[in-house]
């Protein structure tokens, strides 16, 4: 089975860290919180400190490694182009190792025995109920994402859908003969949470005539159990993965969840060769739809009298991937649509995988940020490619008192196409 | 580790919270740009000038040193503990005090990232030139304790000619202010201006007077190529002796050029062995009379293409470029010996030819950028420790390139102090008679040698 780096691994990188400390400049977690710890250049002081055996697993050192987004902002802007958001998740499977999952993967599976926490989502949205909670699998990332400490009564949460987005849809969606075919990886935040987008997608898909292929057997990316050190879960998400993406005859396969475009092309293909052949396959959708021509066409579609204003938020793993232009000319296109670029587009959101389950507060802080620079855009929606940028952001509008709605870009779609 | 009654005394003085000893907290303040790592035995964070003067007392009391730590961005090794003691991190200290429309003059604490002071008084149509590649991250303190440079002090000079006034906290814990808002100031000694790179030696800032310029209204870059590194060099000297002084006058060799290829998606055709980054700014119309200056004269030196940015974003891009050097360097290999030697600007070439002479007399790759229009070059010694024999090339090296400076009548350092790093050469440059009455001074201001000790000065204070 496909195998996660070890720190150990990680050596050459570390020590590709010059201690410049341009990455304070970048990282959202020592914006909030101007200590060391905080930053790149500490954590892989700490790290390498670990692999010497200088630093125990001290309270501190946990503390440190927590305080991490994976964002990969300070990837992005180092000169050396050193994977701290790897080295990070590498520190956190050996804390998990050693100590156990409890530091960061508290959440694991845990939540359909807390009684409290179900009551409170049973009341929180309506529809976040135990019944629907229970479609989610054991090694779904939403579990992670939702453990426990995450379920507030001050947090703004989507709810979970009565029927998930895979179940709605046969397998196959023959589209017009001659055209590709997509394999769409729905990610776990479509699926249970925002089937709309799911359904914009198969919309936009259908649009364009390609053949659509939605694996039922299909398992979550793993993302957030990279978060929390789960080698294991990644491990086998993986596993399953690859034999879904084994199984069908496809041209590409498409997500539109930037975690899962992360996990799918960065964090599987460095987990063996096994990857090989399926990660030049992987396409972020609009980078897909803009390949196929989609955006000459929305152009083509009668201009909206009144446009709305509409601004656009990176997710950080498309940042990081450089796919930024692309979402942004289907968003262009659209007839309904006038776009403003808002200052700031390309800084982290403040949800972290797992960070803001632990760290509310500071997640709170990078959020309300990020509010500020949505509301002085003058847009009144902000899209996005990821859910889980959309859940935060949603969350951080409504805390600081901000009216503007969080949509996917691809709801925007639908609401143009014919 | 220090005795509990001292650290229950730094808790009283600064709060539970700012006062760190765990390891993971030490190991974050261990170090600096230079690599070099020394544990601290307790990190605070003092909120202000009267815990710092407090702080002081205690030290001096108890005899522990303090070492001063602004973002630990140096590359001299300025801030970081040699001697283990307590390290000073100040930035809670990180407020705009006020900007003083009416006097071109803003109080800053030394907290406040060098980056975000220019971009505030920018705002308000002021501008603060000094520009280290570090600016977004560094801090006002550090840029003072350093007096750092940046590619535009060939036009605007370092940082002490901003800087006006300061309130200190002295070595034995008392505060004071020296200088103040005014233009002119001759009443005493100018301590202002001796506090202004003394690396942290001789005070703690804790407040910075800072005069500021209009902000230009304009500016212009230019990427000049050139065929051969002794063209790039002589075209420095030339613009310089055509009485022009562009904002900055940076020049890059072919091994930085190879890295900047590696590493930035910057295109520099392979024919060109060197480049000049040039700016002008001031008023628009001014603009394009300078660039065509600098065009004509440059252009008989060999030049191989111009490129002119042609928005500011375009520009911006080219420096964030010419930042990430320094570190990008990494790819050559990997031990850093980072020099900034200075050098009347007409000896630049003369100055390159010697380095090239050393580079092939050892056999190990000098890398050389930096600010040519005011003589300062980047000279960095890349080999690999762990291969038998190259640290001791280096350390040879080293000297080889300080006595080339000093012959051509140049200095150690232009920019990056001291520290711990040329601390061992300080009397290559400096006569004995010179190096005494520094440390006279360093001494009757600091009598238990507690501030930032084993800086500048070589010392007994050991790497641990
Ligand atoms: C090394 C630093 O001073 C620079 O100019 O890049």
């Amino acid at each position: 089975m496909a195998k996660l780096k070890k720190l150990a691994d990680y050596r050459d990188e570390i020590e590709q860290c010059v201690k410049c400390g341009g990455c304070r400049a970048y990282c959202p977690a020592f914006g909030a919180e101007k200590h060391e710890g905080r930053v790149a250049r500490g954590k892989i002081a700490l790290a390498d400190s670990l692999l010497k055996g200088d630093v125990e697993l001290e309270e501190k050192f946990l503390l440190d490694m927590s305080q991490c987004l994976l964002c990969g902002s300070c990837y992005s802007q180092c000169p050396n182009k050193v994977h701290t958001e790897d080295i990070v998740a590498a520190t956190r499977r050996e804390i998990a190792e050693r100590k156990g999952l409890s530091t960061f993967g508290k959440g694991v599976g845990t939540i359909l025995k807390h009684q409290g926490v179900m009551n409170l989502l049973a009341k929180g949205g309506g529809a976040f109920s135990k019944l629907l909670f229970k479609k989610v699998p054991e090694q779904s990332g939403l579990r992670l994402r939702f453990p426990a400490p995450f379920i507030t009564k001050d947090r703004t949460l989507p709810p979970l859908t009565a029927k998930p987005f895979r179940e709605r849809h046969p397998e196959r969606i023959p589209g017009e003969a001659g055209k590709p075919t997509v394999l769409f990886f729905t990610g776990c935040g479509i699926n249970y949470m925002y089937p709309d987008s799911g359904e914009a997608l198969l919309k936009a898909l259908k649009f364009i005539g390609v053949n659509i292929i939605i694996p039922k057997a299909q398992a979550c990316c793993g993302l957030p159990a990279v978060s929390a050190g789960a080698a294991d879960t990644v491990e086998s998400l993986a596993a399953d993965n690859l034999k879904v993406f084994q199984q069908y005859q496809y041209d590409y396969i498409v997500t539109a969840c930037a975690s899962c475009h992360s996990g799918l092309t960065q964090i599987y293909p460095g987990m063996g060769d096994e990857f090989d052949p399926y990660k030049d396959k992987v396409r972020d959708i609009f980078v897909f739809l803009v390949e196929q021509g989609f955006a000459e066409k929305l152009s083509e579609l009668p201009k909206a009298e009144n446009p709305i204003r509409v601004t656009y938020h990176d997710p950080c793993h498309l940042r990081n991937h450089g796919i930024t232009k692309e979402p942004r000319a289907i968003l262009k296109a659209l007839p309904q649509v006038d776009f403003a670029e808002m200052e700031a587009a390309g800084t982290c959101c403040g949800l972290g995988g797992t960070y803001s389950v632990y760290h509310y507060d500071t997640s709170k802080k990078i959020g309300a940020k990020k509010a500020g620079f949505i509301a002085a855009s003058g847009a009144a929606l902000v899209a996005t490619d990821c859910p889980g940028c959309i859940m935060q952001l949603q969350d951080s509008l409504n805390h600081a008192g901000e009216k503007q709605q969080v949509v996917h870009i691809l709801d925007l779609v639908a609401e143009a196409l014919p | 580790m220090l005795n509990p009654s001292i650290l229950e005394k730094l808790q009283q003085i600064s709060g539970k919270d700012h006062v760190l000893t765990d390891k993971a907290d030490l190991i974050c303040y261990s170090y600096d740009a230079t690599q070099r790592q020394f544990l601290p035995d307790v990190v605070v964070h003092p909120a202000d000038a009267d815990e710092i003067s407090r702080i002081m007392q205690l030290a001096n009391a108890e005899k522990i040193p303090v070492f001063p730590r602004g973002a630990g961005t140096g590359f001299t090794g300025g801030s970081v503990p040699v001697a283990g003691g307590i390290v000073l991190g100040l930035s809670r200290l990180d407020r705009i005090l006020e900007i003083d429309e009416e006097n071109l003059v803003a109080t800053i604490e030394p907290g406040v990232v060098t980056e975000d002071f220019q971009k505030t008084v920018e705002k308000v149509g002021l501008f603060y030139p000094p520009d280290p590649a570090s600016l977004k991250v560094s801090t006002m303190g550090g840029n003072v304790a350093e007096c750092a440079g940046g590619p535009r002090c060939v036009k605007y000079g370092v940082t002490k000619d901003y800087i006006i006034g300061l309130e200190i906290v002295t070595p034995t814990g008392d505060i004071i202010k020296t200088g103040g808002p005014t233009m002119k100031g001759v009443v005493g000694y100018d301590l202002t201006k001796l506090i202004c790179g003394s690396e942290g030696t001789l005070a703690i800032m804790t407040k910075i007077v800072v005069k500021l310029l209009p902000k230009p209204e304009a500016k212009k870059t230019m990427l000049v190529m050139f065929s051969s590194i002794d063209g790039a060099a002589q075209a420095v000297s030339a613009i310089i002796r055509g009485k022009i002084i562009p904002t900055t006058l940076e020049f890059l060799d072919a091994r930085t050029l190879e890295c900047v290829r590696n590493a930035t998606d910057l295109d520099v055709p392979e024919a060109a062995q060197a480049v000049l980054l040039i700016e002008v700014d001031g008023d628009r119309e001014f603009l394009d009379g300078q660039t065509r200056k600098i065009s004509a004269i440059v252009q008989p030196l060999g030049v191989v293409e111009t490129r002119i940015a042609e928005t500011p974003e375009e520009s911006e891009a080219l420096w964030q470029v010419r930042r990430s050097i320094s570190a990008s360097l990494r790819q050559v290999n990997p031990d850093k010996y980072n020099e900034d030697i200075c050098v009347p600007r007409s000896r630049v070439p003369d100055m390159i030819r010697k380095i090239e002479a050393i580079a092939d007399k050892y056999n190990i790759p000098i890398v050389n950028y930096g600010h040519a229009g005011d003589g300062n070059i980047h000279v960095n010694i890349m080999v690999d420790n762990a291969v038998p024999g190259e640290q001791e090339k280096a350390e040879k090296a080293i000297v080889e390139v300080f006595e080339g400076t000093l012959e051509l009548g140049g200095t150690m350092s232009g920019e990056h102090g001291v520290g711990i790093m040329k601390a061992p050469f300080l009397n290559m440059e400096l006569q004995d008679n010179v190096i005494d009455y520094m440390k006279t001074i360093k001494k009757a201001l600091d009598p238990n040698n507690i501030l930032n000790p084993g800086k500048i000065f070589p010392s007994d204070v050991r790497a641990h």
